[in-house]
């Protein structure tokens, strides 16, 4: 991968002025590549990191297991992006072994969840089985950890 | 006449302890913990932690009884493995039975390895701004060191011209260390080529640390140990702490021909009996797996290192280029101020820790050590402070 990309994935706030210092590049180099990744779609979004646990957000977030019919000409394609039109569905990932999707949704609490998977998702055409999970607490999420990691134990001055 | 019990306690210690001076890093470090708040620039140690399989593995290894004794060479399935490891990172070939020495870091291989050798008054060739204890090793093992001061104007390399107008026909070992800790400077293939031939020309020793190989930034690391007819005559040292930030696991190794190991073990044997064995389990999941820990924070140090000598050259501090490790030896000698001065006036007046130049020897005096160990944030702010703090000092 491109080491701009890693500069940014792992912080999005990255000026360009420094990233063109760690890579020797231009700041106007930097800024061109960006503006390129942005536009192929490469970089699709720049989002914070948030601890929801520390927010007492009223929200549950369910994964689903989802079951579904290929079709011919378009196998999960259609059904899936059908899927994630749904602004309540976070994420969707086509997957091997016992099912077919894995989607993360959000709602305010466990009823409204409930109601998007048997009114909405459930009955969608190609849609055979449906599996729900709630989450309980997040340790880790995107790489990130959710606890605060410990200062710096070193020595303040080694050779 | 003094009787027994007045006599005072300084009057025990050998007299080649006593002409040792006190690291100066040591010094420093006493003025630097009292402050809180401090962005240091100062630590020789890696700022990642651990990768985590390693530690998930110790505590594997300790839970299944790796707290005996190992044999005094070191466990062998450690040994096989670094012996695979330096073939095909450093193309130098080692028996593990008889030619690799797990040691508690690369200063005991270091110690070993003086000790094994010299007879009292053997010199040492070795280069400085160095490690702070190459010099204080050979005087502890009774020999003699015989320094070569490298200098910025030629970006701190190491030159066989530079060893010819030092050595003498009782010259028996070269200690070499590139990628250097404190300059980062690392050696061209050609130069390190005419170091290898003067060695061989004069009969030579050589003990080479290549600690910081791995954070190599520009080119490819060569070892000596690699070369034709070197590595009969060279004793490889590295270890786990600086590319796989395993610092306090101590653990190190020493490669060489079966002779001078057998040697090396026996000083071992007889002081250490044998490096710790959950680290030696560690330094096996280390060395097993992928290698992309080491790769991911050799990429994160190489783009520190970029942002860090654009910053010297915005502020004017003329630097040469760190080609690896973790540290920038920026020139300050333009500004009339000794180097600890620069560190201790910085400290006071911008909370910014880096280490006077000569804490690495003499001829350090003029330059001060910044170790890029610490986060780009960290990086960006120092060098803000230091900003202010040079034009502060070339303004009064």
């Amino acid at each position: 991968m491109d080491e701009l990309l890693t500069i940014l994935k792992n912080n999005a706030l990255e000026k360009p002025e420094t990233i063109a210092r760690m890579l020797n590049l231009s700041v106007d180099e930097v800024k061109k590549r960006i503006a390129e990744y942005e536009q192929q779609g490469v970089i699709r979004a720049y989002q914070a990191i948030l601890n929801v646990d520390q927010l007492d957000l009223n929200q549950v977030t369910a994964v689903i297991e989802v079951k579904v019919t290929p079709e011919r000409e378009g196998g999960f394609n259609r059904v899936a992006s059908r899927i994630s039109r749904f602004p309540e569905v976070q994420s969707v990932y086509l997957m091997s072994g016992a099912y077919d999707l894995l989607l993360f949704v959000a709602g305010r609490n466990l009823k409204e969840v409930a109601l998007f998977v048997s009114e909405k998702l459930a009955t969608l055409d190609g849609v055979i089985s449906t599996s729900t999970h709630f989450m309980l607490k997040t340790y880790k999420h995107h790489g990130v950890l959710m606890e605060t990691e410990s200062a710096d134990e070193r020595l303040q001055v080694s050779p | 006449m003094p009787t027994n019990d007045s006599r005072s306690l300084h009057s025990f210690i050998a007299r080649h302890v006593v002409d040792i001076p006190r690291s100066g890093i040591r010094d420093f470090f006493d003025i630097v913990s009292t402050m809180k708040d401090v962005i240091s620039l100062g630590i020789g140690e890696p700022d990642f932690d651990t990768p985590w399989h390693v530690r998930e593995f110790t505590v594997f290894a300790l839970e299944h009884g790796a707290t005996h004794y190992t044999s005094n060479m070191g466990l062998l399935e450690l040994r096989r493995a670094i012996a695979l490891y330096v073939e095909k990172t450093f193309r130098a070939s080692y028996d593990p039975e008889k030619e690799i020495l797990i040691t508690v870091g690369v200063s005991e291989a270091l110690d070993l390895a003086l000790r094994a050798l010299l007879n009292p008054g053997d010199e040492v060739l070795y280069h400085e701004p160095c490690y702070v204890s190459y010099r204080a090793d050979v005087v502890l093992a009774h020999g003699r060191p015989l320094t070569v001061e490298t200098r910025r104007d030629n970006d701190f390399r190491l030159t066989r011209a530079m060893l010819e107008r030092q050595a003498t026909p009782r010259t028996k070992l070269l200690l070499l260390n590139f990628p250097n800790n404190p300059t980062g400077a690392t050696l061209r293939k050609e130069d390190l080529e005419e170091i290898a031939a003067f060695a061989r020309e004069r009969d030579l020793l050589v003990i080479t640390d290549e600690i910081y190989a791995e954070l190599t930034h520009d080119g490819e690391h060569t070892s000596i140990a690699s070369l034709p007819g070197m590595k009969e005559r060279t004793i490889f040292l590295h270890g786990f702490s600086k590319a796989w930030a395993m610092t306090g696991f101590r653990l190190g190794y020493a490669c060489a021909p079966p002779e001078l190991t057998e040697a090396m073990m026996k000083v071992h044997q007889y002081t250490m009996l044998c490096a710790p064995t959950m680290s030696q389990k560690a330094a096996i999941e280390a060395l097993t797996k992928p290698e992309t820990d080491v790769k991911v924070m050799a990429d994160e140090y190489r783009r520190r290192r970029n942002l860090l000598v654009r910053g010297f050259e915005d502020i004017g501090l003329p630097c040469s280029r760190p080609g690896g490790a973790f540290y920038a030896f920026p020139s300050i000698g333009h500004l009339g101020i000794s180097s600890r001065d620069f560190a201790l006036k910085l400290l006071e007046e911008e909370k910014v820790a880096v280490v006077p130049g000569t804490a690495f020897g003499a001829c350090g005096e003029g330059f001060v050590r910044c170790a890029y160990a610490t986060s780009m944030d960290n990086l960006q702010e120092a060098m803000k402070r230091m900003g202010r703090f040079v034009k502060r000092l070339k303004n009064s």
